[in-house]
């Protein structure tokens, strides 16, 4: 047997042991995901105790090394990681920005210090983060950010405003960009700091969106006091790393076009909303705008794989996970317009346990933000057009 | 799982066809052939080359005489041939002559394997019977006669029809006009009594044929595969040629695609470049991530081809019906964003437009290969 193979039977039988029965089922709705942090109110027991004991072995961070806390795993281990949840339907343990996000940006650009600091607890979901990044003057044009970090000796006094700050009410710390140098090029004078969110002088204003949910908030930072040792890499030169960062997201973001595993997809809730006749979707120009859609998704799927397979290659075009993030969004607000019309009027019930499309109406609107947040549309494409295709 | 990348063997194949096409089979010789009404609508010369490069026998087993290079090979070959427009049988004798011989062939009819990959014997697939694609509505009829059979019907579309030396006809053995069983594959020869075929013009200035049939006799070894049992080798015959034509198409869009960037960089106007425009960046920016998102979807359908994987048919159709979309997009879009000069025939542009629609056509368009991808989906 091959080492992989073995890693594959040990690990069936760790999650056949330690992944509580009711962790092994789709999320019914987001409330579901667990996001951990000093004022998470979990679920359940099941839940707290799946989140402890992947957190214990590393794997709510695999391929992190274990001496933060991370898994250790190599790329195929991971893999088969995965594949192995996905064989019982595990839930994932923790839902996390830093685990997406900042924590991959310290490992790559933060110093030691940093990494013993902010990674361990993050890996135990002990530490739930925030993004500040957009200004209510900077949102395309996000290097016009305006918030200002004044250099104090030891430390920054920060002041300015965020918005679209996912979750920041719940948030625990807060990655953000600020201005440390007013005077240089716009790209030239931008930090990367690190803040809790209990610093005096935060508050946070949850914003209510179109869908009549509340996921984004508006951060006022008012004198905001900042150590100079939670600057990530070197004070203005934080441009770079939010790029990585934006990078990093663009592909999680694009990655909503995806059917993640034991979702029904997009054909078969047509089939639950119009049903079949002599075994083709009953109405025959929702079939067609249906069918023109599972086409596009194979193609954005396929070319996401084909990207991945070419890095690992060392072949392939930079900056192509602009176009994933144009293509997933795109992709993901078709799909949700088609389910809005396979269950006709139905699927529009804005409220009620009942409802035969459960909370369709407001996840519908939800994603007309795919296209926005994490870099709009305009902006994937003037990327691809400038950077590709050399453009100006 | 395999990856989604060219081996090292087919990226060098792709470069040599590339090169093959660009020096002995440039966009001119096409406008050339057009030009002059040429008799047999390609170049012997180009196409020995291209036998001597290995090229018609791509799919072809060794014992045979070819490289058995596979799907993915070809389909570089293919789409490289995309590119220049080339007019050549390969595509015709290549990839379906060939491959109906091997899936459906005895030993003796796989004998014709050897000239097709030495270029010598030329094959042509006749199955369609009226404009759109539906190759089980077989009107054309073979009824018993004899130790043989007698042949009844007209085929339209037949590509390299006239300088072939061997057609695959379809033909109803048995059933009503739309039944899938019943169907037979007959190899008839060209010049056989009762065979009339009158080559057709179209927009892309490259050959298809009528095909009629009068009483043609043939015998009982002229059968291809097994009688009334056409159907399954036939639907994997059309699953290969689309995913070809797809990639013929990818080949063709890229082509119009860098040509209209390219245009958009020199072009001046309002005293600045056109491509300083964000109305157009942006749809330039979108044909590409088509064109990147379509490529993906073409190898992988080779891969599937090659690896005898269950989803090929459904990842050949699903290439086919992007390929369509993407090609009906780039070129349209090639042509305006040539302005005016996209509309003379002195610009090359329109030679892709010309060329893209017919291929759409071929073995079923967008909406053909879309309502198989929903059949196949289950719904």
């Amino acid at each position: 047997m091959t080492d992989l193979e073995t890693f594959r039977q040990e690990t069936r039988a760790w999650l056949e042991e330690n992944c509580p029965q009711s962790m092994r089922s789709p999320f019914k709705s987001d409330k579901d995901a667990c996001w951990g942090g000093r004022n998470f109110q979990f679920q359940s027991d099941d839940q707290r105790l799946w989140l402890e004991r992947m957190a214990e072995k590393g794997w709510t961070a695999p391929d992190w090394p274990t001496e933060y806390g991370g898994g250790g795993l190599s790329r195929d281990e991971h893999k088969v990681l995965l594949e192995e949840m996905s064989r019982i339907q595990a839930r994932p343990p923790l839902n996390s920005f830093g685990i997406w996000m900042i924590g991959p940006a310290i490992l790559k650009f933060g110093s030691e210090a940093l990494k013993q600091q902010h990674l361990p607890p993050i890996v135990r979901g002990e530490i739930r983060w925030c993004q500040g990044y957009s200004e209510p003057g900077a949102g395309s044009d996000l290097a016009g950010l305006q918030t200002k970090a004044e250099d104090k000796g030891d430390h920054f006094i920060v002041n300015g405003q965020k918005i679209w700050t996912s979750y920041a009410d719940k948030a625990d710390w807060m990655f953000a960009l600020v201005r440390t140098n007013p005077d240089v090029k716009k790209q030239e004078g931008i930090s990367l700091v690190l803040f809790d969110m209990e610093t005096p002088g935060v508050s946070t204003r949850p914003i209510k969106l179109i869908s009549g949910e509340s996921p984004f908030c508006e951060t006022f930072l008012d004198n905001v006091r900042v150590e100079k040792d939670q600057v990530v890499g070197d004070v203005d030169k934080g441009w770079t790393i939010a790029k990585y960062l934006l990078t990093h997201e663009r592909s999680m973001i694009g990655n909503m076009g995806s059917t993640a595993a034991g979702q029904k997809t997009l054909a078969e809730l047509a089939v639950d909303g119009v049903g079949l006749e002599d075994g083709k979707l009953a109405d025959p120009m929702l079939r067609t705008e249906v069918a023109s859609w599972v086409i596009d998704s194979i193609g954005y799927e396929l070319t996401a794989e084909r990207a991945r397979d070419e890095a690992k290659s060392g072949q392939g075009v930079g900056n192509v996970s602009a176009m994933l993030k144009y293509a997933g969004t795109e992709l993901n607000k078709r799909r949700y317009e088609l389910l809005v019309a396979a269950y006709g009027s139905e699927g529009l019930l804005w409220e009620g346990d009942d409802r035969p499309a459960g909370a369709l109406p407001q996840q519908w609107l939800r994603t007309k933000g795919n296209s926005i947040e994490g870099g709009t549309t305009e902006v994937q494409l003037n990327i691809i057009a400038k950077n590709i295709l050399g453009l100006g | 799982m395999q990856k989604l990348v060219l081996t090292e063997e087919q990226q060098m194949l792709k470069d040599a066809a590339r090169g093959l096409f660009s020096e002995q089979a440039p966009v001119s010789q096409l406008r050339k052939l057009r030009d002059e009404k040429d008799a047999l609508g390609y170049v012997p010369e180009f196409w020995n080359q291209a036998v001597e490069l290995g090229l018609a026998g791509t799919l072809i087993p060794e014992s045979h005489g070819g490289s058995e290079f596979g799907h993915v090979g070809m389909g570089q070959v293919m789409e490289e041939g995309g590119r220049t427009l080339a007019a050549s049988p390969l595509f015709a004798s290549g990839v379906l002559g060939a491959c109906a011989l091997m899936l459906a062939g005895n030993d003796s009819q796989k004998d014709i394997l050897k000239g097709i990959a030495d270029g010598s014997h030329l094959v042509a697939l006749a199955i369609d019977e009226a404009g759109r694609h539906q190759p089980f509505r077989v009107a054309t009829k073979a009824e018993v006669q004899g130790e043989g059979f007698v042949l009844n019907g007209r085929k339209t579309f037949v590509v390299d029809g006239h300088i072939a030396n061997t057609l695959i006809v379809s033909a109803r053995t048995s059933g009503g006009e739309r039944d899938e069983s019943g169907i037979t594959l007959f190899l008839v020869d060209p010049k056989a009594e009762g065979v009339s075929v009158e080559r057709t013009t179209f927009p892309d200035g490259r050959n298809y044929a009528k095909v009629t049939l009068e009483n043609v006799a043939v015998s009982a070894d002229a059968v291809l595969g097994n009688k009334d049992q056409a159907a399954s080798p036939l639907q994997k015959l059309l699953d290969i040629g689309s995913a070809h034509l797809a990639a013929e198409l990818l080949g063709l869009s890229s082509e119009a695609f860098d040509r209209a960037v390219a245009y958009m960089k020199e072009r001046k106007q309002f005293g600045v470049y056109i491509s300083s425009f964000q109305a157009l960046q942006h749809r330039a920016a979108h044909m590409w991530s088509e064109l990147e998102q379509l490529k993906s979807m073409v190898l992988k359908a080779f891969m599937a081809l090659d690896a005898n994987d269950d989803q090929a048919s459904m990842l050949a159709s699903a290439a086919k019906a992007k390929a369509s979309q993407v090609a009906e997009l780039v070129t349209n879009e090639g042509v305006q964003l040539h302005g005016g000069m996209g509309m003379t025939d002195e610009f090359d542009i329109g030679l892709f437009m010309k060329r893209a629609r017919p291929v759409q056509l071929m073995l079923g368009d967008f909406r053909y290969h879309a309502d198989r991808v929903a059949s196949f989906k289950g719904f």
